[in-house]
């Protein structure tokens, strides 16, 4: 008979889920946000691919670097505190896959490609960029903030409702099909 | 019975206590992070502090970075240029002068590729309030596009066009018109010391390409003369200018490397351009070059050649290859970081290896000059015909210094000074303890591998306040402001002689096949 997880195994994993990639983003904006030196020009000057000339531009403008480089960190920061906190988590998880999308069409590790800047594995097309980002497309399909993350405050707060069924109901009758 | 079931109404503060814990979930997770952050960001600052101070040095730009500029330019100078190649046009360039046909190009290159910023940089390049008023070369393609290049509206500050520049067929008119209160020279190294001195006897400064001479005879004649007239002399090594050389110093100011025994200097090249194989002009022909006056202070006389004209370096007759070119650059880069001055001793070899183009400068050429007073040896080896970039180390009994572009310094696994430290994981001898770049945020294309090569070495570009600047600009202006309102240049002609006497030991070991030492006493070499 095939295992079936249970609700709260489910909603536990799916939240822990959100929480990791949470913690993840903020503190790679707190490590930028730290380091005076620490600049995105080098990972855009070395783009590839269709977008190329674009982020090789940006790279060389020290204004328009300046900004990508604020966006970013503070970005990373709020969509970090968003997934972990399950606050306004619709949106940072947005944020989060914009991003993340940016970084991969940036340097995609595609054949015939090759980059200065090593990477620590081994990878062809899919990069952890791409799992990651793939992770938050689950977190934006399977809401679990609406319970476990501040946005259950807001959404009772704002619309008066009762909030919408869980993932778990999802998850459920998928599992069992 | 689930959350959602619940009655609970529309407030927060009307929802269960078991909704409120499931909602603030992560909070405990959050305090882990906050706590593990804090604990590391603690740890990371003692360890840089405590690092930072143990080293003596700070994080920041160099301490006293010389600004090029004491005050504005006052006095219009009246600048001449003596041989406008490759060299003397870069150097009229930077003084605010850009032929037109290189500002099209850049351009053009800006457009194929924008992170190339030759042309932002020029125009970005302060203003020196300087007029170039006479030019003097042997090819007449070239005094024509000095000329032009004196007329240029394009230019940092953009003021009117200049009156075009004058032509003199010998330097010795350009020298006597009145029409010059200051000269660059940038022709061959043979013909150095005497536009220098003949300069120097009427009292007019002088800005003088690398190397300083071509034999130690016309060293210690373009010393006395330059010592003798008091005038403001730049030897043109730009270097002197760049934020990482000057990093440099600091760190082996703050004695981070222990006793240093070893300096090890490289040159890598390896494309014909970079061999000194330069384009040979197509206008180029006996009726418009001056031939017989280009070899008057030559060694000997040969029939007209193209070769010899535009690729002169190939020949000793001329320079001394290596040595003066690319040595000289290195020697001084230490020089100036360590104030070695000349060594005792010198042991030199090498050979045409690879461009048997019918040179007889060295495309292979290593030196070994020892410090015996020092306790260290000084060490130069190059190749035209390898890409490999070996860059320039000092190594110490507790750290070595790598100087390019950034700067790196590593603690030596054996150190006594650094032991504890290194015992106690504060200091892991596999990665640097200490690096520099100087920079801004957002980057800079170099165009080509010989480029790339000088950048690297700090002789193309360097920065002040985050933007980029050309060291040759800066090394100009520097020499500008001592002619408007005194001071010292930083290549002045006591480290143009250091300069000077150290490759001519080299390239005298060599050609004789014996060490060499200076007799410091009689000023020779023996």
């Amino acid at each position: 008979m095939p295992w079936t997880p249970s609700p709260r195994f489910q909603v536990g994993t799916m939240v822990a889920l959100r929480v990791l990639i949470g913690w993840h983003f903020l503190y790679e904006g707190l490590a930028k946000l730290l380091n005076p030196y620490w600049t995105s020009a080098g990972y855009l000057a070395e783009s590839q691919w269709w977008f190329k000339g674009v982020f090789v531009a940006i790279a060389a403008s020290p204004g328009a670097v300046t900004v990508v480089d604020y966006v970013n960190m503070w970005g990373q920061v709020a969509i970090g505190l968003g997934l972990m906190f399950g606050l306004f988590t619709r949106w940072s998880a947005i944020g989060g896959i914009v991003l993340l999308a940016l970084y991969y069409i940036a340097a995609p590790p595609f054949v015939g490609y090759t980059y200065p800047i090593p990477a620590e594995g081994s990878y062809l097309i899919v990069n952890k960029v791409l799992i990651e980002l793939a992770a938050l497309l689950v977190v934006l399909a399977y809401p679990t903030e609406q319970t476990f993350g501040l946005d259950r405050f807001l959404a009772r707060k704002t619309s008066g409702s009762i909030p919408e069924p869980l993932a778990p109901a999802v998850l459920e009758s998928t599992g069992h099909d | 019975m689930t959350d959602q079931q619940k009655p609970t109404g529309n407030h927060w503060l009307t929802m269960s206590r078991r909704s409120v814990l499931k909602a603030l979930v992560s909070v405990p997770v959050f305090g882990v992070f906050f706590v593990e952050f804090l604990r590391k960001k603690a740890g990371d600052d003692v360890k840089r502090r405590a690092l930072l101070a143990e080293l003596g040095v700070t994080e920041s730009g160099p301490a006293v970075i010389r600004n090029a500029i004491s005050r504005p330019p006052g006095k219009r100078i009246r600048l001449g240029i003596i041989g406008y190649g490759g060299e003397g046009e870069s150097l009229v360039r930077h003084a605010g002068f850009a032929h037109p046909d290189w500002i099209d190009e850049a351009k053009q290159n800006h457009d194929e590729d924008p992170r190339d910023k030759e042309l932002e940089t020029y125009l970005g390049q302060d203003d020196l309030n300087v007029a170039l008023t006479a030019v003097c070369d042997l090819f007449d393609v070239r005094t024509e596009r000095a000329i032009a290049a004196s007329q240029v509206t394009q230019r940092p500050g953009r003021g009117a066009a200049n009156p075009p520049a004058k032509r003199f067929k010998r330097y010795t008119d350009l020298l006597a018109s009145g029409e010059v209160d200051a000269v660059i020279i940038a022709t061959p190294d043979h013909w150095h010391s005497r536009i220098t001195i003949d300069a120097a006897s009427r009292g007019i400064p002088v800005y003088c390409e690398k190397c300083m001479t071509r034999t130690e005879a016309e060293a210690v004649a373009m010393h006395d003369a330059v010592k003798r007239s008091k005038i403001v002399f730049q030897l043109g090594h730009q270097n002197r200018q760049s934020e990482s050389h000057q990093k440099a110093r600091e760190v082996v100011n703050a004695k981070i490397l222990g006793p240093l025994t070893l300096i090890e200097s490289t040159t890598n090249r390896n494309s014909p351009w970079g061999a000194w194989v330069w384009d040979i002009h197509p206008e180029g022909n006996p009726r418009t070059i001056d031939w017989a006056q280009f070899q008057e202070p030559a060694a000997k006389r040969v029939p007209f050649s193209l070769e010899r004209f535009f690729r002169w370096r190939c020949w000793m007759d001329y320079g001394t290859g290596l040595s003066g070119d690319l040595l000289s650059h290195e020697y001084d880069a230490v020089n100036m970081i360590l104030g070695l001055g000349i060594p005792k001793s010198v042991v030199a070899s090498g050979g045409v290896y690879y461009f048997k183009d019918g040179r007889d400068a060295p495309d292979v050429f290593q030196a070994v000059y020892e410090y015996p007073d020092r306790n260290l040896t000084f060490v130069y080896s190059a190749t035209l015909a390898n890409g490999n970039n070996r860059g320039l180390v000092f190594m110490g009994h507790d750290a070595s210094l790598r100087v390019s572009g950034a700067l790196t310094v590593s603690a030596d696994g054996e150190s006594t000074r650094f032991a504890d430290k290194i015992q106690s994981g504060t200091i892991d001898p596999s990665r640097p303890m200490f690096t520099y770049r100087p920079g801004s945020k957002g980057i800079d294309a170099v165009t080509s591998a010989t480029a790339e090569y000088f950048a690297s070495r700090g002789l193309l570009y360097t920065y002040r306040g985050g933007r980029r600047v050309s060291a040759y600009h800066l090394h100009i202006a520097e020499w500008l402001d001592a002619i408007r309102n005194g001071g010292d240049t930083s290549c002045n002609i006591d480290r143009g002689f250091e300069e000077a006497i150290t490759c001519h030991m080299a390239t005298r070991s060599y050609l004789e096949g014996r060490k060499v030492t200076w007799d410091p006493v009689a000023r020779r070499i023996v």
